[in-house]
C-alpha cells in the first residue's frame, strides 16, 4: 500500500525536485560567486580569507571596467535596436505568407538556433577576417588591395550578434502578431484608412508587447553574451563576459572575476525590470 | 432604380461555389437579413459588398456607382465584424473617433462626435473603457457606434448580436432596428437565426450552400415558402411525404388528407408541410387521431409530439392556464384551410 499523503502538501512534493534542482545548479554557485567576490587576492598566496567591498570600488572606480561596461550597455542596445529594425517587418512579412511559404520560411528563420553559437561565430569569422570573404570581395570589386577585416571590431561584433539573436525577436513578435484579430485590420480598412495606415496605427500597437517582450530577450542576451564576443572580440575588444573570464582564467584573480560577474548580473536585472515596469504601466491597462 | 445592386455575383474558392448567381436590390433605407445555415455564404456575401473579398464574377452597384473594384476603404460602409474586431490598443472613444480621424475630421469635434454616437448606444459612461474592460454587449455597441458615426450608406453588420445572451439579444433587436429606422440607414444583417431575421427585417434573403432559395418579406417567407428548405429553416414544420391520389387529395400511408392540389400532377410523389402552431387539438372526435407521445411546458405555449396515421407530428397549442395533455392521451387535430403547403418530390 503506498503511503498516503496529504492533498495539502501535494504541490510541495510535486515541484521538490525542480527546486532542488534549480537551488543546487544555479542557487549554489551563484551565491558562491557572490561570496567569492568578497574575498581579496593577493598575487603571491591567493585568495585571502578576509571580508571586504574592495574588488566593488576598484571596478567601479576603475575607468578600465567602466568602458567595458559602457562597452557592453551599448552593444546590447545597439543590437537591440537593429534586431527590432530587421525583426519586426520579418516577423510581419511572415505572418503574411501563405501557410505553405510560411512554414518554410519559419525554418529558415529558425533554424539557425539548431546550429552552436560557436559554429555560426566561427563562420562569421572566416568572413570577416583579414583574408576572408569580405576582403577578397572588397578587392574584387576594387577597393584597393588594404585588407578589410571587421575582426575585433565593434561593427564584426554587431552584425554576429545581431546573426545569433534575431530569431529570438521574430518568434517574440511572430506570436504577438498571431494574437491580432485580422478582421480589426479590415476594420481599420473599412473605417477608411490606407494599408499603411491600418499597418502603423493598427497592427504596430498590438504587436508591441511582442516587440517589447523580444527586446528584453535580445538585450539580455546580448548583455551576457560571451561566445560570439569571445570569437569576434577577442582581447582587444572585451566586454564584461569575456572580461569576468579573462579575469578567472589568465589573471587568475577569482574574486575580481567574480565581481565582475555579480556586476553584470545586477545591472541586467536593474536594468530589465526597470524595463518591463515601464511596459506594464504603459500596456497593462490595453492587454490581458 | 435601387440604392443597392448585386448583379448575378459569384465567389468561388478553388472549385468550391461559396456564392453562386445572388442577384438582389436593395432599396434606399430598406433592412435586409441574410439568412442562412453556418458556411452557406453569407460572410462571403457581405465581404464582397464591403471590398474585403473580390467577385469572381458579377457587379455590385451602389447609389448608381459601379463599386466592384473599389477597395475597401474609399467604400465608406460602415461594417461591424462578426467579431467586433474593435481596436484593443484604443479606448471606446478613440475607437470610434477613428473613422472620423481617417475622414480628416479635427480632434475636438471627433470627440465630441464620438461621445455623441457612444450616447445613443447607451454607453454614455464608458467612453473611457478599453475593450478589454468591457462585456459583449458594450463591446457590440461599441462596434455598431464605431460604424454608425461615419454615416455610412450601407450598414453591414455581421451576427452582431450571436455573442449576447438570450435576453439582452432580444432587446438590442429592438434597439437596433429602432435605431436603424430612426436614421434610415440602409441596412444588411447576416445571421443563422431565424428569429432574429424575422423580427428585424423587411425582406430576408434564405441562402443554402451559395444559393439564394427564397428572397421575401418575414410574414410571406413564414407562410409561403416556396420550398420545403425555407419551410424547415424558417420556423418550425413538419413535413410529410404522401402521393396525389385524385383531385385535391393527398394519400399519406393511407391517410388521405384534403389540400389544393392545382399545381401538380396526378400521381406524383409530394411533400406537405404544416407548422406546429397551425394544428387545433381537441377532444372532439373528428379530424386526425393522434396519441400524445410526449409534453412539454413552455411557459407561453406547450410542444407536444404526438404519433398518428400520419407518423410523428409536431403540434404547438397556447397556453390557456389550464393543463394541457399528457403522455398517452388521444386527442384529434385539425386544421384550417391553406394551413397545409404543397412541395414537388418527396422530401
Ligand atoms: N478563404 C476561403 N477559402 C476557402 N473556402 C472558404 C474561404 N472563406 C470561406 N470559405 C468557404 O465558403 C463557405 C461560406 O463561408 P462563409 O464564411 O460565407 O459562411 P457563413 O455563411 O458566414 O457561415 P457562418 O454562419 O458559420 O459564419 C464555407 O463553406 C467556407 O468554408
Ligand atoms: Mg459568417
Amino acid at each position: 500500500m503506498m503511503a498516503s499523503i496529504q492533498p495539502r502538501k501535494v504541490p510541495y512534493f510535486l515541484t521538490g525536485p525542480g527546486v532542488i534542482f534549480f537551488a543546487a545548479l544555479l542557487g549554489a554557485p551563484m551565491v558562491m560567486t557572490l561570496l567569492l567576490s568578497l574575498h581579496s587576492y593577493d598575487f603571491n598566496t591567493g585568495i585571502q580569507p578576509d571580508w571586504t567591498l574592495a574588488n566593488y570600488v576598484e571596478v567601479l572606480g576603475d575607468s578600465y571596467f567602466q568602458k567595458i561596461f559602457g562597452r557592453t550597455f551599448g552593444l546590447a542596445l545597439l543590437v537591440t535596436v537593429i534586431c527590432v529594425l530587421i525583426g519586426v517587418p520579418e516577423a510581419y512579412v511572415l505572418s503574411r505568407l501563405s501557410s505553405r511559404w510560411r512554414s518554410v520560411f519559419l525554418l529558415v528563420v529558425l533554424g539557425p538556433l539548431l546550429i552552436s553559437v560557436v559554429v555560426r561565430t566561427l563562420g562569421w569569422a572566416l568572413f570577416f577576417g583579414g583574408n576572408g570573404v569580405l576582403t577578397m570581395t572588397a578587392q574584387a570589386l576594387g577597393f584597393g588591395d588594404e585588407p578589410v577585416s571587421l575582426m575585433f571590431t565593434f561593427t564584426g561584433m554587431t552584425i554576429a550578434l545581431v546573426h545569433v539573436l534575431v530569431p529570438f525577436m521574430v518568434i517574440s513578435v511572430w506570436a504577438s502578431l498571431q494574437k491580432i484579430d485580422p478582421q480589426s485590420e479590415d476594420a481599420g480598412l473599412s473605417l477608411g484608412a490606407s494599408k499603411m495606415t491600418v499597418l502603423r496605427r493598427i497592427t504596430l500597437p498590438q504587436a508591441m508587447p511582442g516587440i517589447l517582450s523580444g527586446s528584453i530577450i535580445v538585450f539580455a542576451l546580448t548583455a551576457s553574451a560571451f561566445a560570439t564576443p569571445a570569437i569576434i572580440g577577442g582581447r582587444r575588444m572585451k566586454v564584461v563576459a569575456t572580461a569576468a573570464y579573462d579575469e578567472y582564467l589568465s589573471t587568475l584573480n577569482w574574486p575580481l572575476g567574480a565581481t565582475i560577474a555579480i556586476l553584470l548580473l545586477l545591472a541586467n536585472i536593474g536594468i530589465i525590470v526597470s524595463y518591463n515596469k515601464l511596459i506594464e504601466r504603459r500596456f497593462a491597462k490595453v492587454f490581458e | 432604380m435601387s440604392f443597392l445592386i448585386f448583379e448575378t455575383l459569384n465567389k468561388k474558392f478553388g472549385d468550391f461555389v461559396a456564392v453562386r448567381d445572388m442577384s438582389l436590390s436593395v432599396e434606399r433605407g430598406e433592412f435586409i437579413s441574410l439568412l442562412g445555415p453556418s458556411g452557406c455564404g453569407k460572410t462571403t456575401t457581405l465581404q464582397m459588398v464591403a471590398g474585403l473579398l473580390p467577385p469572381t464574377s458579377g457587379r455590385i452597384v451602389l447609389d448608381g456607382k459601379d463599386i466592384t473594384k473599389t477597395p475597401p476603404n474609399q467604400r465608406g460602409l460602415g461594417i461591424v465584424f462578426q467579431s467586433y474586431a474593435l481596436f484593443p490598443h484604443m479606448t471606446a472613444t478613440d475607437n470610434v473617433a477613428f473613422g472620423l480621424e481617417m475622414r480628416g475630421v479635427g480632434k475636438a469635434e471627433r470627440t465630441d462626435r464620438a461621445r455623441g454616437a457612444l450616447d445613443q448606444v447607451k454607453l454614455g459612461q464608458f467612453v473611457d473603457r478599453y475593450p478589454k474592460d468591457m462585456s459583449g454587449g458594450q463591446r457590440q455597441r461599441v462596434a455598431l457606434a464605431r460604424a454608425l458615426v461615419i454615416e455610412p450608406p450601407v450598414l453591414l453588420l455581421d451576427e452582431p448580436l450571436s455573442n449576447l445572451d438570450a435576453k439582452l439579444r432580444e432587446e438590442m433587436r429592438i434597439e437596433l432596428r429602432l435605431l436603424q429606422q430612426d436614421i434610415g440607414v440602409t441596412t444588411i444583417l447576416v445571421t443563422h437565426d431565424q428569429e432574429e431575421a424575422l423580427s428585424m427585417s423587411d425582406r430576408i434573403v434564405v441562402m443554402q450552400q451559395g444559393d439564394v432559395a427564397q428572397i421575401a418579406a418575414p410574414l410571406d417567407l413564414y407562410e409561403r415558402p416556396t420550398n420545403t428548405f425555407v419551410s424547415d429553416f424558417v420556423g418550425k414544420t413538419n413535413l410529410i411525404q404522401g402521393q396525389i391520389t385524385g383531385d385535391n387529395e393527398v394519400n399519406v400511408d393511407g391517410t388521405r388528407v384534403s389540400v389544393d392540389t392545382l399545381a401538380h400532377t396526378h400521381g406524383s410523389s409530394v411533400t406537405l408541410s404544416i407548422r406546429p402552431e397551425k394544428f387545433q387539438m381537441s377532444d372532439d372526435p373528428s379530424g386526425h387521431e393522434v396519441r400524445v407521445e410526449a409534453a412539454i411546458f413552455l411557459g407561453a405555449s406547450w410542444l407536444y409530439r404526438v404519433k398518428g396515421s400520419m407518423g410523428d407530428l409536431f403540434v404547438t397549442q397556447p397556453n390557456t392556464g389550464s393543463a394541457g395533455y399528457a403522455k398517452g392521451d388521444v386527442a384529434w387535430l385539425g386544421w384550417p384551410e391553406g394551413a397545409l403547403t404543397l412541395f414537388k418530390g418527396a422530401q
